[in-house]
C-alpha cells in the first residue's frame, strides 16, 4: 500500500509509517506541530522535486534555463537578507509569457542574489543580453558625455530626446524584497542627496502619499507621474507592496531631470527635453548622476555596481548600463518601407509606440532607442543611438527625394 | 513564504516606527485594530512554518478598502496563525463576527436530521438551493503561504479522498492545468469552473501564486456536489440543486463532508478545527461554520418594500444579486443566505435560511394579494 504518503514522508518518519502499513491504514505517531511541519522539516518532507515548478507551458528566460538540477542545488540557499530562489522566480512561474515576447521571468531581491543564485542568473543574463557571459567578461562604464559626436538631430524629424537609467542604493534590499523601513530609508537617502543639487539641477520632491490634488494634476499633465504598477509581471514579483508608501517623484525646476523613487527600482533617473539635442540631454544625465552619487557618498552611501554586471538593478534586463536612450522621431516614409525593421535590427535599435513599451505608434512618430544594455558603455550606447537615428533621418530624406536607401551593415555587439 | 518581509532578523534592525505601515487612509478590520504597540509585540514572532505578522497583514496594507465596505484586511498562513497572532486576530474576529469573544465556544452540528422542514419551499418562488463551506487540511500551510510541494500534496490527498466516494457521490476530478477544451466548456456551462482570482485582495495575500498548478474541480456525476481544490482555501465544498428542497441539499452536504473527513482522518490529516474558532479557514470572515446556505428566490414585491432590509437583518439573512457577492439582482430574483458564520452551528444557520425564506415567500404572496404584511414582521432573532 504505497500511497503518496510513503513517498512524501521520508526520513525519520518513514520507519514509523512503514511499521503501521500492515493494518491497512496509516496511524502515524510522529510529532507534528499544530500547523504541520516546521520550516526546517519541510526540506526533508518536500525534496526539491516536490517543489519544482511546472514550466512546460512557459516561455521566458528563466523557464528556458531552470533545470531540476539547478533548482535542487539552489532551492535551500538564502542571501544574507533571507531572500530565496523561489522568491526570485515567482514572477516567472506566475506569468508563463507570450509565444512571441520572451520576458525575463525572474528578479533579484538584493545585490547578493546575482551571486548566490549565479547558476541561474548567469545563463538568464546570457540569454537576454546576446551571449554576454558574466563569468568571463567585464562591463565598461563610461559617463563622459564629451565623447559624443554629432549629437544634435534635425528637429524637423526629432520631436524629443530622452535618456533613462536606474540606480540602486548599496546595502538596502531591492523592491521585490525590501521591508517598509528599507524602502523608506531608500527614499530618505535619495531625497536627501537630491536636495543638495544646485543650478539647473535644483529641484523638488513630491511624495506620492503627500502630494496635493493640484500637484498630482500638474505631474499628470507633464507626463511625469507614475502610478501603481498594473502589469502582472511586476505585481507577482512583490514590488508593489505597501503602495504608495515611500514612493515619489523628484524633478528639477526646469523639468528636464526627473527621478522616480521606489517604483520598479530604487531610483529611475531620466533626462529629457523637447527637440533634438541629445548631446545636451546626455550631458545633463551624466552630470546629474555624478552629482547625486557624490552627494550620497558624502553620507556614506553608494550605488550598487560591480565590474562584471555594471549597475545592479532589480530586473536582469536592466543590468550593465540600465540605459535606454531614445527619441520621438517622425519617419513617415521610412516606416512604411519593407526594409525598416531590418535597418533597425542592424543598427541595434528598437522601435516602440510613443506611449512607451508595448504601445503602438501614433501617426508616423516612433520611439527609437537602443536595444542593448550590458556589455557596452553608456557613451557607446548613446553614440549608437545618435549614429543610428542620424542614419534613419538620412534614409527618410533620401526617400523624400525619391532616392534609394541601403541597409547598413550590422553594428558589432560587445567587445569580448 | 512568498514575501520579502519574512526575513525577520534583518528587519529588526529597524525600529517599530520605521516599519509600521501607514494605515491612516485605511478602512478595514485589520487597520482599525493594529496599533504600533501590537505591531511591536508581534513583529518578531513567527509560526512554526515561518509565517509572520507582516505576511498576515500584507493584503490589508495593500488594499486600503472602501469607505462603505469593510474588508477584513488580514489572512492566516497556517492553523497556528490564529494562535500566535491572537492579539490581532481576536479583535478582528470580534469586529467581523458581531462581538464574538476570545473566550466564546463555537458549536458544530452537521447532523442534517436536526434541520426542521426545508423540503417544502415553494418552487414557484425558489429557483435553486445551495450550501457551501470550506475546509482546511491539517498539517499543511494555507494558500497564502504554502509551497508548491505542499499545494500538490493537498491536491493529491484530496483527489484520493474524493475518488474513493461512491453512490450518489461518485465523481471525477478536473485539474485546471490539464483539462481539455471540451471539459472546460462543459464546466463553464455548468457554472462550475473557477478561474484565477483577479481581486487585488486575494492577489496581495499571495494565494494565486503558481496558478494553475495543483488547482482543480471535482464534481459528482449528478452535478449536485462539487469541490474546489486550492482556490482561496484548501477545499471549498458545494452542494446544490434546482428547486427549493434545501433539506435534501443540506443532507447531501453533511453526508458528503463527513465521508470526506473520515478519509482524511485515516491519513492523519483531518480538517483544521478547534472548539473556539470552529473550522479554520484562510480568511477570518469564514471561521466557524464557513457556511453560506442560500437560495435564489423571486421576491419582486417584497424586495421593493420599505422594510425589506430590516426584515432581512432581523432574520439574520443577507441579500446578494444572483451573480454572487457584489452583484445586483436581476428581475426581482435575489440570492438570500445566512449572515452569520461563527457562534451558531451549521444546522442553526441553515434553519435561519429555511425559516426566513419560508416567511418571506408568505409575505410576497400577501403583497401579491394587495394585503399588508405589517403583522408578519418578525422580531430580531
Amino acid at each position: 500500500m504505497a500511497s503518496m504518503f510513503t513517498r512524501v514522508l521520508s526520513g525519520r518518519n518513514t520507519a514509523v509509517i512503514m511499521a503501521s502499513l500492515g493494518a491497512g491504514s496509516l496511524v502515524s505517531s510522529y510529532i507534528m506541530t499544530e500547523s504541520g511541519v516546521s520550516a526546517g522539516e519541510k526540506k526533508k518532507l518536500y525534496p526539491p522535486s516536490a517543489d519544482y515548478p511546472d514550466l512546460r507551458k512557459h516561455n521566458n528566460c528563466m523557464a528556458s534555463v531552470l533545470t531540476p538540477a539547478i533548482y535542487g542545488q539552489l532551492r535551500d540557499k538564502l542571501t544574507p537578507n533571507n531572500w530565496s530562489l523561489d522568491q526570485c522566480i515567482q514572477t516567472g512561474v506566475d506569468n508563463p509569457g507570450h509565444p512571441f515576447i520572451k520576458t525575463v521571468g525572474m528578479v533579484a531581491g538584493d545585490e547578493e542574489s546575482y551571486e548566490v543564485f549565479a547558476d541561474i542568473f548567469n545563463p538568464v543574463i546570457k540569454d537576454r543580453h546576446n551571449g554576454y557571459d558574466p563569468t568571463t567578461m567585464k562591463h565598461p562604464t563610461d559617463l563622459d558625455s564629451s565623447k559624443i559626436t554629432s549629437g544634435m538631430f534635425d528637429e524637423n524629424y526629432v520631436l524629443s530626446s530622452r535618456v533613462r537609467t536606474g540606480r540602486s542604493i548599496r546595502g538596502l534590499s531591492l523592491p521585490p524584497a525590501c521591508t517598509r523601513a528599507e524602502r523608506r530609508e531608500v527614499e530618505r537617502v535619495v531625497v536627501q542627496g537630491l536636495s543638495g543639487l544646485k543650478g539647473d539641477l535644483a529641484g523638488k520632491y513630491y511624495s506620492l502619499t503627500e502630494m496635493t490634488e493640484q500637484e498630482q494634476q500638474q505631474l499628470i499633465d507633464e507626463h511625469f507621474l507614475f502610478d501603481k504598477p498594473v502589469s502582472p509581471l511586476l505585481i507577482a514579483s512583490g514590488m508593489a507592496r505597501d503602495w504608495p508608501d515611500a514612493r515619489g517623484i523628484w524633478h528639477n525646476n526646469e523639468k528636464t531631470f526627473l527621478i522616480w523613487i521606489n517604483e520598479e527600482d530604487h531610483t529611475r533617473v531620466i533626462s529629457m527635453e523637447k527637440g533634438g539635442n541629445m548631446k545636451r540631454v546626455f550631458e545633463r544625465f551624466c552630470r546629474g548622476l555624478k552629482e547625486v552619487e557624490k552627494l550620497i557618498q558624502e553620507r556614506g552611501w553608494e550605488f550598487m555596481w560591480n565590474e562584471r554586471l555594471g549597475y545592479i538593478l532589480t530586473c536582469p534586463s536592466n543590468l550593465g548600463t540600465g540605459l535606454r536612450a531614445g527619441v520621438h522621431v517622425r519617419l513617415p516614409l521610412l516606416s512604411k518601407d519593407s526594409r525598416f525593421n531590418k535597418i533597425l535590427d542592424n543598427l541595434r535599435l528598437q522601435k516602440r509606440g510613443t506611449g512607451g513599451v508595448d504601445t503602438a505608434a501614433v501617426g508616423d512618430t516612433f520611439d527609437i532607442s537602443n536595444l542593448d544594455r550590458l556589455g557596452k558603455s553608456e557613451v557607446e550606447l548613446v553614440q549608437c543611438v545618435v549614429d543610428g537615428v542620424n542614419y534613419l533621418i538620412d534614409c527618410e530624406k533620401k526617400l523624400e527625394k525619391g532616392q534609394d536607401i541601403t541597409i547598413p551593415p550590422p553594428v558589432s555587439q560587445f567587445k569580448k | 513564504m512568498p514575501f520579502g518581509n519574512t526575513h525577520n532578523n534583518f528587519k529588526l534592525n529597524y525600529s517599530v516606527d520605521d516599519e509600521f505601515p501607514d494605515l491612516t487612509k485605511h478602512n478595514n478590520h485589520m487597520a482599525k485594530v493594529l496599533t504600533k504597540e501590537m505591531y511591536g509585540k508581534l513583529r518578531d514572532k513567527q509560526t512554526s512554518t515561518g509565517f509572520t505578522l507582516d505576511d498576515a497583514i500584507q493584503t490589508g496594507v495593500d488594499n486600503p478598502g472602501h469607505p462603505f465596505i469593510m474588508t477584513v484586511g488580514c489572512v492566516a498562513g497556517d492553523e497556528e496563525s490564529y494562535e500566535v497572532f491572537k492579539d490581532l486576530f481576536d479583535p478582528v474576529i470580534s469586529d467581523r463576527h458581531g462581538g464574538y469573544k476570545a473566550t466564546d465556544k463555537h458549536k458544530t452540528d452537521l447532523n442534517f436530521e436536526n434541520l426542521k422542514g426545508g423540503d417544502d419551499l415553494d418552487p414557484n418562488y425558489v429557483l435553486s438551493s445551495r450550501v457551501r463551506t470550506g475546509r482546511s487540511i491539517k498539517g499543511y500551510a494555507l494558500p497564502p503561504h504554502n509551497s508548491r510541494g505542499e499545494r500538490r500534496a493537498v491536491e493529491k490527498l484530496s483527489v484520493e479522498a474524493l475518488n474513493s466516494l461512491d453512490g450518489e457521490f461518485k465523481g471525477k476530478y478536473y485539474p485546471l492545468k490539464s483539462m481539455t477544451d471540451a471539459e472546460q466548456e462543459q464546466l463553464i456551462a455548468d457554472h462550475f469552473l473557477f478561474d484565477k482570482p483577479v481581486s487585488p485582495l486575494l492577489l496581495a495575500a499571495g494565494m494565486a501564486r503558481d496558478w494553475p498548478d495543483a488547482r482543480g474541480i471535482w464534481h459528482n456525476e449528478n452535478k449536485t456536489f462539487l469541490v474546489w481544490v486550492n482556490e482561496e482555501d484548501h477545499l471549498r465544498v458545494i452542494s446544490m440543486q434546482p428547486g427549493g428542497n434545501m433539506k435534501e441539499v443540506f443532507r447531501r452536504f453533511c453526508v458528503g463532508l463527513q465521508r470526506i473527513e473520515e478519509i482524511f482522518k485515516k491519513h492523519n490529516h483531518g480538517f483544521m478545527w478547534n472548539e473556539h474558532l470552529g473550522f479554520i479557514l484562510t480568511c477570518p470572515s469564514n471561521l466557524g461554520t464557513g457556511l453560506r446556505g442560500g437560495v435564489h428566490v423571486k421576491l419582486p414585491k417584497l424586495s421593493t418594500h420599505a422594510k425589506f432590509d430590516e426584515i432581512l437583518t432581523r432574520l439574520r439573512l443577507q441579500k446578494r444579486g444572483t451573480g454572487g457577492v457584489d452583484t445586483a439582482s436581476v428581475g426581482g430574483v435575489f440570492d438570500i443566505s445566512n449572515a452569520d458564520r461563527i457562534g451558531s452551528s451549521e444546522v442553526d444557520q441553515v434553519q435561519c435560511v429555511v425559516d426566513g425564506v419560508k416567511l418571506m415567500i408568505e409575505m410576497e404572496k400577501k403583497l401579491e394579494k394587495g394585503e399588508s404584511i405589517d403583522s408578519m414582521i418578525p422580531a430580531q432573532k
